[in-house]
């Protein structure tokens, strides 16, 4: 009924300071709901985006035991070698492709610009397991492989340091003073779950790595990829016996590796910003009721105030119905408003965290609709007493009362 | 003539901790179409008990309440406050309108609740207010206007749904005499000329005289109820005669 709706914003209207406060629970809490659940879903977007990009087959095989690295002392224990790999991927029926890994930090040179990056010795399937495509040029063959060729691959943010906007297929860049030639650039894959940037990055052929740059006989990190995405723990299993036998380890003993899946180590920080957004989300529906007490207690003022208008009403043949609803609708109107402020408030909010925070932010119309919702229960819920209290007062009463 | 009120031995009790007190004990009384009656007394007589139960704002402990044939006596709150908005009209000693709303909407507002606020009723509206001169006051509220101007509002607002009974307490108890005078000879108007009834209750007798009935009312039962000594009949006048 538009009348009932006018009355009502009419009463909130005459006291806009106080209708104001009274909103002001409501606001904060619809806005901090909206922000903090769209920063999560963000985060969520962005690590699933991620995971999707890592791939969701990729095993990760790290060449320590995770378990007694401390009590050893020794953190870089070398026993994973170039032919543990390829028993993995001749071996292991779950595994479809393995690609040895070197990894150091150094400079490298192009003219008179330098770069200190990532250089990664890689092996010919290590695009295909990260599902990495090329933007141009070719990735390392098997052939660059044996000969340990002085050939190299560039990540986007390498390019955009060295060359700008120069073509940097077949130039030479210089590490450790040794010629690369530059064979092909990775297109951009952005940052890692864990924030790193993975376009700072020189790929070349791991045994060149070894060899000619630092000099070792061991790998690194070791990727490797299942058949499949169920695959995995079946692959992980495969693994783990594979290399305690070739490691000779006793039943008794710890694995000197570790095997995880890129899926579980993704998953980890998921479930964390799962629960922080849960975390969060509470929080901010708490202040939401704080808010509907507050409009419960200037409901309850603002009928006693209005008792004798209460009465007039009453006098010219308002039912109890009639009065119930008009303070319903009051209290009702007042929360909306403060849930379409809080609404607005929580998109500028969620907005500007992103912007200044660095956070990704999504927007769900679901969380607005169920925040702004919310609002409005709260509003009948904590108005539905005070509207009640007016409707049954006793007209005599009601007219007389001061 | 059609009785509009009739009261069969009606007592109201109220109870006050162990004390009870009665407020009208066993009135019978009844007012037929188009009277004009005076309800007098002393204060604690029963005239305020009596006008409650006429204006069924509240109910009798004992005793039968026709209004218009129709028992009412035992009617639900809801039903009682359909037969408010529909059948009875209320003018109040402290006028009783809604501050901070217009004139307008103060009229309008029996309608509201009996969902007449129609085309029809626009129409009406603006002939009780031409007739009451209330139209260039529309727009204005209730504190901008003067006393005899706002009781004015409040008629209007009594007749809006065409009652079959006006009932006015004290309508002149805040007026000076000559708005006390201007407010009576527009309820004597709306009586002789629209044939409204209604009940009329003051301690003044110059007020009383306005009516052609007077009910003296004492410790809540009727000491007297005769025909008003020498009634004011003031000058004809016709401003109610538009009023359909």
């Amino acid at each position: 009924m538009p009348s009932l709706f006018k009355i009502a914003l009419r009463a909130i209207m005459r006291n806009k300071m106080r209708s104001s406060l009274t909103i002001l629970g409501i606001v904060i809490g619809v806005g901090a709901v909206i922000a903090m659940v769209s920063i999560g879903q963000g985060a969520k977007i962005m690590v699933e985006k991620q995971l999707e990009s890592l791939g969701t087959n990729v095993l990760i095989i790290i060449p320590i035991s995770t378990t007694h690295t401390a009590t050893r002392g020794t953190t870089g224990t070398i026993t994973l070698t170039a032919e543990d790999a390829f028993a993995i991927e001749k071996e292991c029926s779950a595994v479809s492709y393995v690609s040895p890994g070197v990894r150091t930090t150094t400079q490298v040179v192009f003219g008179n610009l330098n770069w200190t990056t990532s250089v990664s010795g890689v092996g010919s399937d290590y695009h295909i397991i990260r599902n990495w495509p090329m933007e141009s040029g070719r990735f390392i063959n098997q052939q660059d492989i044996n000969i340990m060729a002085k050939v190299c691959i560039l990540g986007q943010t390498v390019v955009t340091n060295l060359f700008g906007t120069l073509d940097p297929i077949d130039k030479w860049i210089r590490v450790n003073n040794i010629p690369f030639r530059i064979i092909g650039v990775l297109s951009a894959k952005g940052e890692s779950p864990t924030g790193q940037d993975q376009d700072d990055v020189v790929l070349m052929p791991y045994t060149t790595v070894q060899r000619k740059i630092m000099g070792v006989t061991y790998i690194g990190v070791t990727l490797a990829s299942s058949v499949s995405a169920e695959a995995r723990f079946e692959a992980i299993e495969q693994i783990n016996s594979l290399l305690r036998q070739r490691h000779r380890l006793r039943p008794n003993e710890e694995n000197d590796f570790t095997v995880i899946s890129q899926v579980e180590f993704a998953s980890t920080i998921m479930e964390t910003s799962h629960t922080m957004t849960v975390l969060l989300g509470s929080i901010a529906s708490v202040s939401l009721i704080v808010g509907g007490i507050g409009i419960m207690n200037i409901m309850l003022v603002s009928t006693t105030e209005r008792t004798r208008e209460i009465g007039i009403r009453m006098a010219v043949g308002a039912r109890e119905k009639d009065i119930l609803f008009q303070f319903l609708t009051e209290a009702t109107v007042l929360s909306s408003i403060g849930g379409i402020v809080g609404v607005i408030l929580g998109i500028v909010l969620s907005r500007l965290i992103s912007y200044y925070g660095g956070w990704p932010s999504l927007l769900s119309p679901l969380s607005i609709a169920v925040a702004f919702l919310f609002s409005n229960m709260v509003g009948i819920f904590f108005g539905y007493y005070p509207a009640r209290k007016a409707s049954r007062l006793n007209p005599i009463e009601a007219l007389r009362y001061e | 003539m059609q009785d509009i009120v009739s009261l069969e031995t009606v007592y109201k009790i109220y109870q006050m901790g162990d004390v009870q007190v009665t407020a009208l004990n066993g009135i019978s009384l009844t007012i037929k179409k188009g009277e004009f009656v005076a309800v007098m007394g002393a204060s604690g007589s029963g005239k305020s008990t009596l006008m409650n139960i006429l204006g069924c704002l509240d109910r009798p402990s004992k005793g039968k309440y026709y209004l218009e044939g129709i028992d009412v006596s035992r009617f639900s709150k809801n039903e009682l406050a359909d037969i408010r908005n529909k059948k009875l009209g209320f003018v109040f000693q402290s006028f009783n309108l809604l501050s901070r709303t217009t004139v307008l909407e103060n009229i309008e507002l029996p309608l509201i609740y009996s969902k007449k606020l129609s085309q029809i009723a626009g129409e009406r509206i603006n002939q009780i207010m031409a007739t009451l001169g209330l139209k260039e006051f529309q727009k204005h509220y209730p504190n901008q206007l003067s006393g005899g101007q706002q009781q004015r509002v409040a008629i209007a607002r009594a007749i809006i749904n065409n009652p079959t009974l006006l009932l006015a307490d004290e309508p002149t108890g805040n007026l000076d005499s000559v708005t006390s005078t201007e407010v009576m000879h527009v309820l004597h108007d709306l009586n002789h000329n629209m044939g409204i009834t209604i009940v009329l209750v003051t301690h003044e007798n110059d007020i009383a005289r306005y009516a052609r009935r007077v009910v003296v009312l004492r410790d809540g039962k009727v000491l007297s109820d005769t025909p008003s000594q020498s009634p004011a009949t003031p000058a004809p006048q016709t401003i109610c005669e538009r009023i359909t």
